[in-house]
């Protein structure tokens, strides 16, 4: 199993040392010369190679590569905005910050947004699921389905204005969503983060209810679950022992998709509340064809993505011993 | 439906193999890799799902392929229709080398070799009409029998005992016994002269699996198909072989006719085979002992790594060291007929009958038997 | 072994006298196209200690008996009415928390599939302890133990070591050893054994039925045995129950019914079997047709549309009336007892061969 998950390892940093590759030839090896947008409108051949030199776009696309990659393992001195630690990904062409700490500065709003949603969506979305599966056929599982299936239906950004309007500009229940870091104020992040959390958990939550209910379900339908009815033991045993634990891997698959779309960046979701995390950085550096920020956001994104997706193959492994033993 | 078909006796086995054989394997052998490894993965090993084994079938007749899960009969039964590439060996079909024939090359030989699946339910396109499954193969090989694929398709449905006014109806209109006799129809559809029969009747139910065999016997006596008849159920291979071959992890360790195999069998494996299956005993009372009682201990073992030697030393009562070193011969023992080849270093008398003493090898059982015994 | 014994407090004499006895079941499944009447007037009694043998084709309703004997259908969709009397106590009404006690305790199951049937997340060992730490009270630790003991008992060489390993590492055979031992750990009173060795190959299901003869000899526990193939039957059963379409039609000692079956049906099925000492110059005498669909049972004798033996009754009484079936050796046929005995003897015995 250790060799699995060692592989697995392995093979994600491969990936990503390839999608650096493409991502560089795409990006760097384009005709369009991102120091003519730098440049400006009364620019200059002179002006012009000057840029060039200074971004060492006057290099060859190798060259580049090999300065590029090295810098992230090693860090960067040839830059006039002044050094770039390891991992260097250079400085943005729009804000000559050093793209590196601009995404630790998104990131922790990213992460508070992402971890508080799905705290809230997976304590809301199983509850629920488990119920319905519980009482399958009642009037309870009967209007949480309905339910389920309305919201999970509606988007963030009818379901964010909406909420934003009612709770925050009609009723003043909730301020403004805003970002303060935890660190500096707890009470501040909580109540700045309320209403993304819930409208975010909201949509998604309704998707694992149903998702958690189906699953359950069918593993209630399990022989080995019809086992261990026949043997005495407890359906409430037998519902959080048994057919749990079998359930658990669908949910897990799909929670392992939502959380690296969420930690890449909800761009939709950051854009609605005006919360600037990764997902804005991502297309703030599209609008400006900043390659260097747009490389790093891309790169990250990807890193966070297989990261994931390791963590899910680890819980696999932790929950079924024919994935742990073979 | 008609059931009350004249059928007559099923042919005993002749020794003398006269005619040139059919179908005739040698040495066939596959193995399928087994991965892992690290950090790269890359083949460790191989499953020996047939390893070695040699087989002919004459034209007409019926050869039996039985063994336990595992044992290698259903591979064989892929490699020799060549759904499956062999890893090694010889496949001879009527003296042509099929082993490992293109596409194209085996394009004319498709149609004298068609197969019958074990599960009726999974073989048959849920989205195509009876009359399109049994034209497919014609449609295929772009045979135009005269008067018509569809009067052809009417034909065959009525052979295989189903109403040709069905032609239009799709396969979950239809029974579990019906189902297997539209795969019937559709292997009968390019006048076959093989066809491999792989498990054909084990998913039905007893009333409806004797339909099937007497209907597999009818097509194997009036159209003169030969059939290689692979099943773990040993009554209905007797019912329907004339000729049979015991496989045990990927080897053939007895073969020969019908009445050798089933009374007077050498291999301890085939003895012990045939003292499992559970019987029905119809005579009032037993005047002789009854047959013999063998059980084996455990299971078969893993054919990634089969025993050295004798493959079923380990599970044998007789093994001794040479059978650990000396891979026995498929050979004809003294006192087999013709045609009977056991492998086998210390073979077992040919009788089932009781022995003096049960071979008792499962130590729980022997344990709990002793008990029972002592009380 | 003296874990193994239980107090044998006298047992609760019952109306009946029967250890177990099913009175006029009838259960029925709600399903999208229609009511499915998959048991329908069903009676039997089963005897301390006794082995009674349930043979049946697909459909006919002997899967789904047991699991109502044990409340294990799902209420939801399945209708139940007639009485299942365990020692006196009333099963088909009886609170889900009454039916928990019994279960795995005095009546145990063996299922078919033993990869399917147990639990791929838990320890072989755990899935044994479980019962007998919930019907026992034992201690994590003792149960443990027991179950071990029990693996060693069903013959799994090292039980130590194995119980600790997940069903998956375990072979098909050594998988219903260990399925076997989960239903014996309580030493019930009564085991139902689902085609426990259909999964299984011919000759580890031989070790598997001898092993389930010589514990029960040891456990004295009564034994309902489901199974279609009517080999195992005559090796595992006391008594014979064969049934068809949700009733049963025919039932005697074993002996009565393999060696003079009275009913059409179960002549069929000994005819259309092909065995190892069968003449091979005959061939096999299948029943024609295929069985009915529960949804719209055949009207009269559920068995009329395949029975050749209709015009020896006469009249339409097989077609209009349902045969009952009387107590002890009986079988549902309208075929006067004479019939019976002449037509098996002068035309079916012989074909047998």
């Amino acid at each position: 199993m250790l060799r699995f998950l060692l592989r697995r390892i392995l093979g994600s940093f491969v990936i990503l040392v390839l999608l650096t590759v493409v991502a560089f030839l795409l990006f760097f090896g384009m005709p369009r010369d991102p120091a003519l947008l730098m440049c400006g409108k009364t620019c200059t051949p002179d002006a012009l190679a000057n840029i060039h030199h200074t971004l060492g776009l006057d290099k060859s696309i190798p060259e580049q590569f090999w300065i590029f990659l090295s810098g992230l393992v090693t860090g960067r001195n040839d830059f006039e905005q002044g050094p770039c630690p390891a991992p260097c990904f250079g400085y943005s062409y729009h804000t000559n910050e050093q793209v590196w700490s601009t995404l630790m500065d998104r990131l922790p709003l990213t992460l508070s947004l992402a971890a508080g949603a799905t705290v809230a969506f997976l304590f809301v979305g199983l509850g629920t699921g488990l119920l319905a599966a519980w009482k399958r056929g009642s009037f309870v599982d009967k209007s949480f389905t309905a339910g389920s299936m309305v919201l999970s239906s509606m988007q963030i950004y009818f379901l964010g204005p909406l909420a934003l309007a009612i709770l925050v500009y009609q009723t003043h229940i909730f301020e403004e969503p805003d970002y303060t870091p935890i660190t500096d104020n707890p009470a501040a992040w909580f109540t700045g983060l309320i209403i993304p959390w819930a409208v975010l958990s909201t949509i998604f939550a309704a998707q694992y209810t149903r998702m958690a209910r189906s699953s359950m379900i069918e593993q209630l339908q399990e022989e080995h679950v019809r086992t261990a009815r026949a043997k005495g033991m407890s359906g409430r045993y037998v519902f959080f022992r048994y057919a749990w634990r079998g359930s658990l891997i669908p949910i897990i698959t799909i929670l392992g998709i939502d959380l690296s779309s969420l930690l890449g960046g909800a761009i939709i979701t950051e854009y609605t509340f005006g919360l600037p995390g990764l997902g804005r950085l991502a297309v703030e550096s599209v609008q400006f064809s900043d390659l260097p920020l747009l490389l790093g956001v891309m790169l990250f994104s990807a890193a966070v993505i297989l990261l994931c997706n390791i963590v899910v193959d680890a819980c696999y492994a932790f929950i079924d011993p024919r994935v742990r033993l073979s | 439906m008609k059931e009350d078909l004249v059928l007559p006796a099923p042919r005993e086995a002749t020794a003398d193999s006269s005619g040139d054989p059919l179908l005739v394997v040698e040495g066939l052998t596959k193995h399928f890799p087994v991965k892992g490894g690290f950090p790269i993965r890359r083949t460790v090993g191989a499953v020996q799902a047939v390893d070695g084994i040699d087989l002919t079938v004459h034209v007409g007749e019926s050869f039996g392929l039985v063994g336990e899960s595992g044992c290698g009969k259903s591979t064989t039964g892929r490699l020799i229709t060549r759904l499956l590439e062999p890893t090694a060996g010889k496949i001879s079909y009527r003296g042509k080398d099929i082993t490992h024939a293109s596409r194209k090359d085996l394009a004319p030989i498709r149609s004298e070799i068609q197969m019958i699946f074990q599960d009726p339910y999974s073989s048959l396109n849920p989205r195509q009409t009876v009359g399109k499954i049994i034209s497919g193969p014609m449609e295929i090989n772009g045979i135009e029998p005269t008067g018509g694929r569809e009067a052809r398709v009417r034909e065959l449905l009525e052979i295989v005992g189903l109403n040709p006014e069905h032609y239009n109806r799709f396969p979950h209109e239809f029974s579990g016994g019906q189902r297997q006799r539209i795969g019937v129809a559709r292997a009968l559809a390019l006048e076959p002269k093989l066809i491999v029969a792989d498990e054909p009747v084990s998913a039905l139910d007893v009333s409806i699996q004797a339909q099937v065999v007497n209907l597999l016997r009818k097509v194997q006596d009036e159209l003169g198909i030969a059939f290689l008849f692979i099943a773990h159920d040993l009554a209905v291979v007797r019912h329907f072989s004339q000729r049979v071959a015991v496989m045990y992890l990927g080897k053939v360790i007895e073969v020969g006719d019908r009445e050798s195999i089933y009374t007077r069998p050498r291999h301890p494996y085939t003895h012990a085979l045939l003292s499992a299956v559970p019987e029905v005993n119809l005579a009032e009372e037993t005047e002789t002992g009854g047959r013999e009682r063998i059980r084996l201990a455990g299971d078969v073992p893993s054919p990634i790594s089969p025993p050295s030697g004798c493959r079923f030393r380990t599970r044998c009562w007789k093994a001794q060291d040479k059978c650990a070193t000396e891979e026995p011969p498929l050979v004809r023992i003294s006192g087999n007929h013709d045609g009977h080849l056991t492998a086998c270093h210390f073979p077992e008398d040919p009788t089932i009958e009781a022995r003096d003493e049960d071979i008792v090898l499962d130590p729980a059982l022997a344990a709990l038997e002793e008990g029972l015994n002592d009380d | 072994m003296t874990t193994l014994t239980k107090e044998t407090g006298a047992p609760v004499p019952s109306d009946a006298g029967a250890f177990l006895s099913v009175r006029d079941l009838h259960v029925s499944f709600r399903t999208e196209d229609g009511m499915v009447r998959a048991v329908d007037g069903l009676s039997f009694d089963l005897e301390r200690g006794r082995t009674l043998g349930i043979v049946g084709e697909s459909g006919s309703g002997k899967s789904v008996t047991n699991l109502t004997i044990l409340g294990l259908h799902n209420p939801k969709f399945t209708t139940v009415e007639g009485e299942i009397l365990l020692e006196g106590q009333e099963l088909t009404t009886a609170r889900e928390s009454e039916l928990e006690k019994l279960r795995g305790n005095k009546v145990a199951m063996i299922f078919q599939d033993p990869l399917t049937a147990l639990s791929p997340y838990y320890t072989v060992g755990r899935q044994i302890a479980e019962p007998f730490m919930k019907h026992t009270g034992a201690s994590k630790k003792a149960a443990w133990d027991r179950a071990v003991e029990m693996l060693g008992k069903v013959g799994i060489p090292n039980p130590k070591e194995r119980a600790k390993d997940y069903p998956h590492q375990f072979s098909g055979g050594m998988r219903q050893r260990a399925m076997i031992a989960m239903a014996l750990v309580c030493d019930p009173d009564l085991l139902i054994a689902d085609e426990p060795t259909t999964a299984l190959d011919v000759t580890v299901q031989a070790q598997i039925l001898d092993l389930l003869k010589d514990l029960q000899q040891e456990f004295g526990s009564a034994i309902i045995f489901i199974t279609h193939d009517l080999g195992v039957i005559a090796d595992m059963a006391d008594d014979i129950m064969v049934m068809y379409a949700g009733g049963a039609i025919e039932r005697g000692t074993t002996n009565e019914v393999l060696r003079a079956p009275q009913h059409p049906y179960t002549w069929g099925l000994l005819n259309s079997m092909p065995r190892l000492d069968s003449d091979l110059a005959a061939p096999l005498a299948p029943i024609p047709g295929a069985p009915p669909s529960l949804l719209n049972p055949p009207s009269g004798c559920r068995f009329h549309p395949r029975c050749t033996f209709q015009d020896r009754v006469g009249g339409t009484r097989c077609t209009d009336e349902r045969p009952l079936l009387a107590p002890d050796r009986a079988s549902a046929c309208h075929l006067t007892a004479d019939q019976k005995r002449t037509i098996f003897i002068e035309e079916i015995k012989p074909s047998l061969g």
